[in-house]
C-alpha cells in the first residue's frame, strides 16, 4: 500500500521510501524513515498536497511525493 | 578561514525553521544587526555583536534548515560557513543550535549532523512554555548528559533563559569539542575511511584535505551535487569509487541515501529514551482546531480568499495615502531648491534628477511595508505555510510550487516587494521564475496609463445588456494579458532556461501561535531600510541618467522662436493690476508658452532624439516618434509616460490629477502626425500602448531589485529583454489586427 491511498484518520507504518532523488532525501530527512507511524490529518481543499502527522508534528506531502512511500496499514 | 581572534569570538546560530531562530538572534543581539549577502549566492547573511562577561561575540544566523545536507549553492552555504571553507568568515568557534522543545524528534536531526563538525555546541531548548503545554515534559539534564553538550531552556519570545543561555555560551567556547561518538553503522564508517584515504592520495598534489563530513556527505548526496563541487578537479575515477561505495553499502543492509536518515532517527531515539514523556493520548490542542477549519475544503477557501483580499487590498489602496504624503513633502522640497537655486543645469539635475529620484525610492516604501508587515504576521503565526499548501495544487500547474503564490499576488500592487517577498522560495528555479515573471502582473504604476487612455479613447459602450462596460472590460483584458503571459513564460522557462526536476513540497505545517508584535515590525523595518539601502542608490542613479538625457544638450537656441511671443506677454503682464481680469487668460497664455518651450527642449535632447531616431521601429505599432519618446522616457517609472506625454504634447508639466489629466485626455484626441491633419491617437494606437506597458519591463527599480535578488545584472537584463520583446511584439499585433478591424 502507498502513503497516497490512506484515508483521513487511518494510521500507518512506513517500509521504505523509494528513489534516490531530492525528494527521496527530503522525505527521510523529514522523518518518513521506515518503521515510523504516519496518520493522514487531512487534504488541501484542491485535494492535494496532503496533511500527515508524523513524530509529532504536521508534514505536507504532494499526492505524487506520497505515491514512492510503500507503507502497511495499522 | 582561521578561527577568530582571541577577543571577537564567533558563534553561529542554527536550527529549523518555525524554532523561533530570529526571535532568540534578536534577543541575543538586541539592534546591532548587519544584513548583507553571500557572494554569488541569494543566501542572506546577518551578523550580530553581543557582549557578555567582558566577552565579545560575533553572532552568525545561518539559514534556517531541516537538514546540513547541501543539494544547491545555497544550501552549501551553512557547511561552509560551518566548516570555515566560505573565504570571508571565520571559522566558528562554537555553534548554537536552536530546537523546539514541542517537536524534538525531528529538531535533533540537525544537532545530529552538528554535533560531527567537531565544534563546541550548546542547545537552546526554545518554546518549553508550548511543550509543556501539551503535556511534554523533558528531562534536561539526562538530556544534556546524553547529548554531551549544555542544554538551556529558553522563551525567546519572552526574552526567558536568555542570560543563562549566555552564560553557557562564554563558558563553552573555551572547552574543546567532545568526541561525538557517530550515529552510522561499522560498514558505513568503513567506507568513509576507504574514501577519505584515497581523497588523500588523490590529492597529494597540495590538495587541503576534506573534512570528514564532507566526505561522508560525498557518500550520502545521490544527487550529485557534491560531487559535482568538491571533486571538480580531482580524479574522476573518484567518482566510480563512490558508486561501488554505495552498492558494497545497499549489499551490507545500509542502502545510501536511506542509512543516513534511519541512523540519525535511530540515535535520536535512544537519546530521547526515557527523558521526553508524552501524553499516551495525541491531544487535539486549539492549533489542531483551527487547521482543521483553515484547511476546510469551504471555510479554509473562503477564509484564504478573504485574507488575500485584504493583503491585496491594503497594499494597493492603504499605502496610497502615504504615497501621498511621501510625494507631497517631496514636492515640497524640490519646490524650496526651485526657489532657492539659480536656473540652469544644477538646479534642475537637483530638482527633476536627484529630488525626483529620490522621491521615487520613497514612493515604494508604503507598499513594502505594508507587505511585510501582512507577511510578518502570517509567517510568524504559521500561516504561511498553510497558504502555500493551499494554492500548491494551482501553482503546480505552471510548474511553481504554492510558495509562489503571494509574491505573485502582492506583484498586481507593486513588483518590488513581490519580488522581495520571493526570499520565502528556497528551490532556486522555483524562485527565480516567480522573480522573472512577477513584473508581467499589471502593477498599481501601470493604473493611471490605462485609465489615462481608456478615458480618452475606449467609448462607454454598455455590454451584454447593461452589466459590463466596454471601458472596464478593456481594463480587465489588460490584466489578462498579464496573466496569460505571465503562465506561458512561467512554463516555458520551466522547460528550457530553468529546467531541473520538480522541487518538494515536503514541509513542515508548523501550529498555530500569536504573532510576536516585536518581531514582525523588525522585518518589516529591516525589509524597508534593505531596499533603501541596497536599492535606492541604484534607482537615484538611473533616475539622473535619464534626467540628463531629456535636459541635454540645451541649447537655448531653442527658446529663441518663441522668446519675443513671452517677453510680451511678461510685459503685459508686469503692467497689470493684481486685480485686472485678463490676468487669467495671459497667466494662461504664458504657461502653453512655457510647455511648448519645455516641449522644444524635449525635442531637442538626446532622447528627443533618440525618439526621432526609432520612429520607424515604433511606426508599426502606429505610434508616432512623441509616444516613442515617452515610452523610453518611462524607463525610470511606468507612470511617468502620462507625465512626459504631457510635455511632449506640449502642455507643460501634466499631473496624474483628474483635473489635468482631463486636458491631457483632449490634447491627446486632438494630436495630429506632424505636417499633416491626421489623428495621432486612434482606439488600436491607445490599445497597443496600453498592451505595450502591460508587457513591457518599463520600471528601473524593479530591475534594480531583481540584480539584488539575484545578486547578477545577468537576470535584469534577460528581463528587461523579454519583456520588451514581449510588449514590441504584442502591441504590434493589436494595432495591426486593430486596424484591419476598424
Amino acid at each position: 500500500m502507498r502513503l497516497a491511498e490512506l484515508h483521513v484518520g487511518q494510521r500507518a507504518r512506513v517500509v521504505t521510501i523509494e528513489g534516490s532523488d531530492e525528494i527521496s532525501l527530503r522525505l527521510l530527512e523529514m522523518g518518513l524513515t521506515p518503521g515510523v507511524d504516519v496518520e493522514l490529518l487531512g487534504t488541501a481543499p484542491l485535494g492535494d498536497p496532503l496533511e500527515f502527522e508524523v513524530r509529532g508534528y504536521h508534514l505536507s506531502v504532494r499526492k505524487s511525493e506520497a505515491q514512492r512511500v510503500e507503507i502497511q496499514s495499522l | 578561514m582561521s578561527h577568530s581572534t582571541e577577543n571577537n569570538l564567533c558563534v553561529a546560530l542554527i536550527g529549523n525553521p518555525n524554532t523561533g531562530k530570529s526571535t532568540l538572534f534578536s534577543a541575543l543581539a538586541g539592534v546591532r544587526q548587519r544584513v548583507g549577502n553571500y557572494p554569488g549566492v541569494t543566501v542572506e547573511r546577518k551578523t550580530g555583536q553581543l557582549t557578555h562577561r567582558a566577552r565579545q561575540l560575533t553572532l552568525i544566523d545561518l539559514p534556517g534548515t531541516y537538514s546540513l545536507a547541501p543539494r544547491s549553492p545555497d544550501e552549501m552555504v551553512a557547511v561552509d560557513v560551518l566548516l570555515g571553507r566560505q573565504n570571508d568568515a571565520p571559522r566558528p568557534d562554537l555553534v548554537l543550535c536552536i530546537v523546539d522543545a514541542s517537536n524534538l524528534q525531528r529538531n535533533l536531526y540537525v544537532v545530529s549532523q552538528v554535533l560531527e563538525l567537531g565544534l563546541p555546541t550548546v542547545l537552546a531548548l526554545n518554546m518549553v512554555d508550548i511543550a509543556a503545554s501539551r503535556g511534554i515534559t523533558i528531562d534536561v539534564e539526562r538530556l544534556s548528559r546524553n547529548l554531551g553538550i549544555p542544554v538551556v531552556e529558553v522563551q525567546a519570545n519572552r526574552r526567558q533563559g536568555v542570560d543563562r543561555l549566555k552564560d553557557a555560551l562564554v563558558e563553552q567556547i573555551d572547552r574543546p569539542a567532545r568526541e561525538h561518538v557517530s550515529p552510522f553503522p561499522a560498514e558505513f564508517q568503513n567506507e568513509v575511511a576507504a574514501l577519505t584515504r584515497r581523497l588523500e592520495t588523490a590529492s597529494s598534489n597540495g590538495q587541503a584535505s576534506l573534512p570528514r563530513y564532507l566526505v561522508e556527505r560525498l557518500l550520502l548526496d545521490t544527487t550529485g551535487y557534491l560531487e559535482d563541487v568538491v571533486l571538480e578537479h580531482a580524479d574522476p575515477g573518484l567518482h566510480g569509487a563512490i558508486a561501488e561505495a554505495r552498492t558494497r553499502l545497499a549489499a551490507a543492509g545500509s542502502p545510501v541515501p536511506a542509512v543516513e536518515a534511519m541512523a540519525r532517527y535511530g540515535w535520536i531515539g535512544q537519546v530521547l529514551d526515557g527523558i521526553v514523556v508524552r501524553p499516551r493520548e495525541r491531544r487535539i490542542t486549539l492549533s489542531d482546531r483551527m487547521d482543521r477549519v483553515l484547511t476546510h475544503r469551504l471555510w479554509g477557501t473562503l477564509i484564504f480568499v478573504l485574507l488575500m483580499v485584504v493583503v491585496f487590498q491594503a497594499v494597493f489602496s492603504w499605502a496610497a495615502p502615504a504615497q501621498d504624503l511621501i510625494d507631497a513633502g517631496v514636492a515640497h522640497v524640490a519646490q524650496f531648491a526651485e526657489e532657492h537655486m539659480a536656473e540652469g543645469a544644477l538646479r534642475s539635475l537637483v530638482v527633476d534628477g536627484l529630488i525626483g529620484g529620490v522621491g521615487g525610492v520613497l514612493a515604494f516604501l508604503p507598499q513594502i511595508f505594508i507587505l511585510f508587515f501582512f507577511i510578518a504576521v502570517l509567517e510568524d503565526c504559521g500561516y504561511m505555510a498553510r497558504a502555500a499548501y493551499l494554492m500548491d495544487k494551482l501553482m503546480v500547474r505552471v510548474g511553481l510550487s504554492g510558495k509562489s503564490f503571494i509574491p505573485l499576488l502582492s506583484s498586481f500592487a507593486c513588483a518590488i516587494p513581490g519580488i522581495m517577498a520571493t526570499r520565502t522560495i528556497e528551490n532556486r528555479r522555483d524562485r527565480l521564475t516567480t522573480i522573472l515573471i512577477a513584473p508581467l502582473m499589471s502593477c498599481s504604476a501601470r493604473l493611471p496609463v490605462y485609465a489615462l487612455l481608456i478615458t480618452a479613447f475606449i467609448p462607454e459602450r454598455k455590454l451584454v445588456g447593461d452589466l459590463l462596460n466596454l471601458q472596464g472590460v478593456t481594463l480587465a483584458a489588460m490584466y489578462l494579458i498579464g496573466i496569460v503571459t505571465a503562465t506561458i513564460v512561467a512554463w516555458v522557462l520551466k522547460k528550457s532556461l530553468l529546467r531541473g526536476p520538480t522541487p518538494p513540497f515536503v514541509m513542515e505545517l508548523p501550529s498555530y501561535k500569536m504573532p510576536g508584535p516585536s518581531i514582525v515590525l523588525h522585518r518589516m523595518f529591516e525589509r524597508g531600510w534593505s531596499f533603501i539601502r541596497r536599492a535606492g542608490t541604484l534607482i537615484v542613479a538611473v533616475a539622473v541618467v535619464v534626467w540628463a538625457s531629456l535636459y541635454y544638450p540645451h541649447d537655448p537656441a531653442v527658446e529663441a522662436p518663441y522668446a519675443e511671443q513671452k517677453v510680451a506677454l511678461e510685459t503685459r503682464l508686469a503692467e497689470l493690476p493684481e486685480s485686472a481680469a485678463e490676468r487669467g487668460d495671459l497667466e494662461r497664455e504664458l504657461a502653453e508658452i512655457d510647455g511648448r518651450i519645455a516641449g522644444a527642449y524635449q525635442e531637442q535632447s538626446i532622447l528627443g532624439r533618440i525618439g526621432h531616431a526609432i520612429e520607424p521601429a515604433v511606426r508599426p505599432l502606429g505610434w508616432d516618434w512623441r509616444i516613442g519618446c515617452a515610452a523610453i522616457a518611462s524607463f525610470p517609472a511606468r507612470e511617468v509616460v502620462v507625465a512626459t506625454l504631457g510635455i511632449i504634447y506640449n502642455l507643460g508639466e501634466v499631473d496624474v490629477d483628474d483635473t489635468q489629466a482631463a486636458g491631457l485626455n483632449s490634447a491627446l484626441q486632438q494630436a495630429t502626425w506632424e505636417g499633416t491633419e491626421e489623428k495621432v491617437f486612434n482606439i488600436p494606437v491607445a490599445l497597443s500602448l496600453m498592451v505595450f506597458f502591460a508587457l513591457c519591463a518599463q520600471c528601473a527599480a524593479t530591475l534594480v531589485v531583481i540584480k539584488r535578488e539575484t545578486g547578477s545584472w545577468w537576470w535584469p537584463v534577460f528581463t528587461f529583454v523579454y519583456m520588451t520583446g514581449l510588449a514590441y511584439v504584442a502591441a504590434l499585433v493589436t494595432y495591426q489586427v486593430g486596424m484591419l478591424i476598424s
